[in-house]
């Protein structure tokens, strides 16, 4: 693996995540900043992490979905190679158009730093192969805009194609309003692109990987990228 | 030349922030509020130049940054034109 991890002003867990694909892959991550105007060559993945870019201002994730290094992303998530958005990253991309929908202000208004549980809704995709379909993993969260909403059109599409691979559950993986902390429609936590090589999600998978911190779900994500890229090489 | 960019959000979306706003009038006892829909103002001064570039050059400013059109519509005012 030959990550990338874009690094925006205001970004903070760019090093969680870059210390995540170390222990996972074996591989130091590039550090790209946000000026930039190109990947490293040979890059395979390229990671949008989590934390405030530019403090939120306007939207999150708007200015930072329009610097300079975004125009590279977009490029290569075109040419059909992998970018995983996690947390601002997940809104980064929503508001760079490489995902649908937008990221609103959590439904009550909290900013909510906690684990809760994601379903799994499918095992085949680069970034799901790690896990069965139906398993429910217990990560970390800490947003206060992480409330998924699009028209109803992209809704019945997300649906319709099986582009939606993670939802809040009940640690069971039962969809209920309670266990839907932060009021997504139809308690959606991650999606994928139409061509399923771009991923964003909420939650924090990086967070969990070390069973000295807790538990190790987050692993199976990182593990099955390291899987599907040497799969395909 | 100054301008108004004023962006809110579509009707059917869930405005979380507008509702608390409209249970805080309601608490602090100011009658007759029925709905409260919180948007963004940006004031905008701009070169000189005429008012038809002016509207052009301000619909690329919402359409690329101000308003993410997902969600939000924007409408623009000349406030004060040379």
């Amino acid at each position: 693996m030959k990550a990338a991890v874009i690094v925006f002003p205001g970004i903070n867990r760019e090093r969680d995540m870059a210390r995540t694909l170390r222990l996972v892959s074996g591989h130091d991550p590039a550090m790209v900043w946000h000026a930039d105007t190109a990947l490293p060559a040979g890059t395979d993945l390229a990671v949008v992490p989590g934390g405030f870019s530019y403090g939120d201002y306007l939207r999150c994730g708007a200015i930072a979905a329009r610097a300079p290094i975004m125009d590279a992303v977009r490029a290569f998530a075109a040419k059909g190679s992998l970018v995983l958005g996690v947390c601002n990253g997940f809104q980064i991309l929503c508001e760079a158009g490489l995902l649908p929908g937008v990221l609103m202000r959590n439904a009550a208004l909290k900013f909510i730093c906690r684990d809760v549980y994601l379903r799994i809704e499918r095992s085949d995709t680069p970034f799901t192969r790690g896990y069965n379909a139906g398993q429910v993993i217990c990560v970390p969260t800490a947003h206060g805009e992480g409330n998924y909403v699009a028209d109803a059109d992209t809704i019945a599409r997300l649906e319709g194609e099986g582009r939606v691979v993670f939802r809040y559950t009940s640690p069971k993986g039962a969809v209920t309003s309670e266990w839907n902390f932060n009021g997504a429609t139809n308690a959606i936590a991650g999606i994928v692109n139409a061509r399923g090589n771009v991923l964003g999600m909420m939650p924090h998978p990086e967070n969990h990987v070390e069973a000295a911190l807790g538990p190790t779900d987050g692993r199976g994500l990182f593990q099955g990228l390291v899987d599907h890229l040497a799969a395909a090489a | 030349m100054k301008a108004q960019v004023t962006v809110t959000l579509k009707s059917g979306i869930l405005d979380p922030q507008g509702k608390a706003i409209e249970g805080a009038l309601k608490s602090l006892g100011v009658a007759g509020v029925t709905s409260v829909r919180q948007g963004k103002v940006f004031d905008i001064e701009i070169a000189e130049g005429d008012r038809a570039s002016a509207e052009a050059m301000l619909r690329e400013a919402a359409e690329k940054l101000l308003a993410n059109t997902v969600i939000e519509n924007y409408r623009i005012d000349i406030v004060e034109a040379p």
